[in-house]
């Protein structure tokens, strides 16, 4: 395989390690939101996220060429192999928790996927065509939330800011790049992840600001997501996840 | 008879839909709001023992048809929340007589989900039963009802369809697979004929239900035409019939069957059956923990309308 498929395989898995991840998270949400249309919502953005991970992980499936479909990345890694970004492994937290999540990672597709629109690889191109239309409208229903939770009563405003307080420490990773990502970027395969924190920033500063809630300090950040090194969150999550499939090996559903 | 109560009857007779604004009698308003209230709450409570699969689906794609069902379920639940307020009773009223159990739910949702194939169980045989009913229900007289009927049937045709297909591939799976396959069908079955009802003869509101044609075929009847279709069904699978005692009968058109065990029929109806007091606990917590969420929306809309009125001024 040459250098830039492996890279290429790799950039899928990440990409698709980060859908799966967030859109399990989001499912969690599923009969337990504060009314039946949020519920209805939270089961529309995980959708969309499930059927993200699908596209990337099928797409991983073909370039590794081995056998292997979009369930075998799925259920079949260990945490140690997973590659999604730490922020979106974190549990599901209280409401403001799991929307000012969403709102971090909404805005970060928002500037991403622009930029592998323009990818030279036509999948992965095609991926991001389809998914700038899905973060659209995620994007306007966290903007939304944030905004009323942060501008809301005390408790609303006070739980808010703790979310982004305790959140904001797993956001720079997001704008990491490493030697696989730094490869696919020169090829105009991958997107330089590094040139993003700028506009994503100033989004979520309006964003933050119109809602009444104070912009963090960058005096922390945890990192390891693409290393493998996860918070301790990952392995619980995909024990769940995993479990009936992983019980009956080599089984079709 | 009043003119009023003439003029409701005609409908009646003539096959003609009440509509909200039209005058109808209080016990049909009551009764309806207990019917569809009831239904709405079904599908509502219906989200917990699917939904306690989604986090462990075993495939992607599983997971996405389960979390589109549960989202399906989360919209008829809404939608007759809808219907059942032309009546003249909020959301809110219908939330609290549910928690308080004031208002019931279909009792199938009070068996536990206990593996995979249970999703499955439910899509073919639960959906199944409740299409049955509720193509029945589409020529109810009450018009926002049988209209929501008529759209909702549509969707759970297909959750009874892709329910039926994850039962067969589990069936023509494994032998694990197939004996959880196996082991779902045996306790659904039974629960899930119970989903009509109780024998017409001991139904409170059958004869009633019927004169208004709120209800169009009895509680039999309609069970009836379940056990029938599902018999060719488990056929398919190369399943064992729960029922040993299935049998044709070709003087009726029909297959007899066992009776089913009415005490425990009861006893789930009235509270104490596996998740009964689990499945109002969740959805008081949910609710209870929304509402500060839900606080925050009112006070932020205020605040804006607050302001919206002081830049008028
Ligand atoms: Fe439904
Ligand atoms: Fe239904
Ligand atoms: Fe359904």
């Amino acid at each position: 395989m040459s250098d830039i498929k492996a890279a290429t395989l790799e950039y899928a898995t990440r990409l698709g390690d980060d859908s799966v991840v967030l859109g399990h998270r989001i499912s969690e949400w599923v009969s337990y939101g504060p009314f039946l249309e949020e519920d209805i919502a939270y089961g529309n953005v995980s959708l969309d996220y499930i059927g993200r991970a699908r596209m990337f992980y099928t797409y991983a499936a073909e370039l590794a060429a081995d056998g292997r479909d979009e369930d075998d990345f799925a259920f079949m890694r260990n945490d140690r192999e997973y590659r999604n970004l730490l922020l979106m492994e974190m549990p599901k937290g209280d409401f403001a928790y799991s929307q000012v999540r969403q709102l971090f990672a909404d805005v970060y597709y928002t500037v991403l996927l622009p930029e592998l629109l323009q990818s030279k690889d036509e999948t992965l191109s095609a991926i991001a065509a389809k998914a700038i239309k899905e973060t659209k409208y995620h994007l306007r229903r966290s903007r939304d939330w944030v905004l009323r939770l942060g501008d809301g009563t005390e408790e609303s405003h006070k739980r808010t800011q703790k979310a982004v307080d305790q959140l904001w420490g797993y956001t720079h990773e997001m704008f990491d790049m490493d030697e696989t990502e730094q490869l696919l970027a020169d090829e105009g395969i991958g997107v330089d992840v590094s040139k993003l924190r700028d506009a994503w920033l100033k989004m979520v500063t309006d964003i933050l600001t119109e809602a009444t809630i104070t912009v963090p300090e960058d005096s922390w950040a945890v990192r390891g997501g693409r290393t493998g090194y996860h918070t301790e969150n990952l392995g619980h999550m995909l024990t769940e996840m995993q479990i009936v499939h992983r019980s009956n090996p080599g089984c079709k559903w | 008879m009043t003119p009023q109560e003439e003029q409701f009857w005609a409908k009646i007779e003539a096959e003609e839909k009440i509509e909200p604004k039209d005058w109808m009698p209080d016990d049909y308003r009551k009764n309806l709001i207990r019917q569809i209230s009831q239904h709405a709450h079904s599908e509502v409570i219906g989200m917990q023992p699917e939904g306690n699969w989604i986090t462990r689906a075993p495939s992607l794609r599983r997971k996405a048809v389960l979390l589109s069902k549960v989202q399906d379920e989360a919209g008829h639940g809404l939608y007759l929340y809808s219907a059942c307020e032309t009546l003249g009773i909020s959301r809110s009223e219908m939330i609290e007589q549910l928690q308080t159990g004031k208002a019931k739910y279909s009792s199938i949702f009070n068996y536990p989900t206990l593996t995979w194939a249970d999703v499955g169980a439910i899509g073919w045989l639960v959906d199944g039963a409740a299409i049955v009913n509720q193509v029945s229900l589409q020529r109810t007289s009450y018009g926002p009802y049988s209209r929501g009927m008529i759209r909702i049937c549509k969707e759970e045709s297909f959750h009874q369809r892709q329910g039926y297909e994850a039962i067969l591939a589990l069936a023509k799976g494994s032998p694990d697979q197939k004996a959880m396959a196996q082991d779902a069908l045996d306790r659904f079955y039974w629960p899930a004929l119970m989903m009509f009802g109780p024998h017409d003869s001991e139904s409170a509101h059958s004869q009633k239900s019927m004169q208004w044609k709120i209800k169009r075929e009895t509680n039999d009847d309609l069970r009836q035409k379940f056990v029938d279709q599902t018999v060719k069904q488990i056929e398919v699978l190369g399943l064992e019939h729960p029922d040993k005692a299935i049998k044709w009968n070709e003087e009726r058109g029909h297959y007899d069957s066992s009776d089913l065990n009415w005490d425990e029929f009861w006893s789930v109806i009235n509270g104490n059956g596996h998740c009964n007091r689990q499945r109002i606990e969740h959805h008081v917590a949910a609710h209870d923990e929304g509402e500060w969420v839900r606080d925050a929306i009112s006070a932020y809309n205020e605040k804006k309308r607050a302001k919206k009125a002081q830049n008028a001024a």
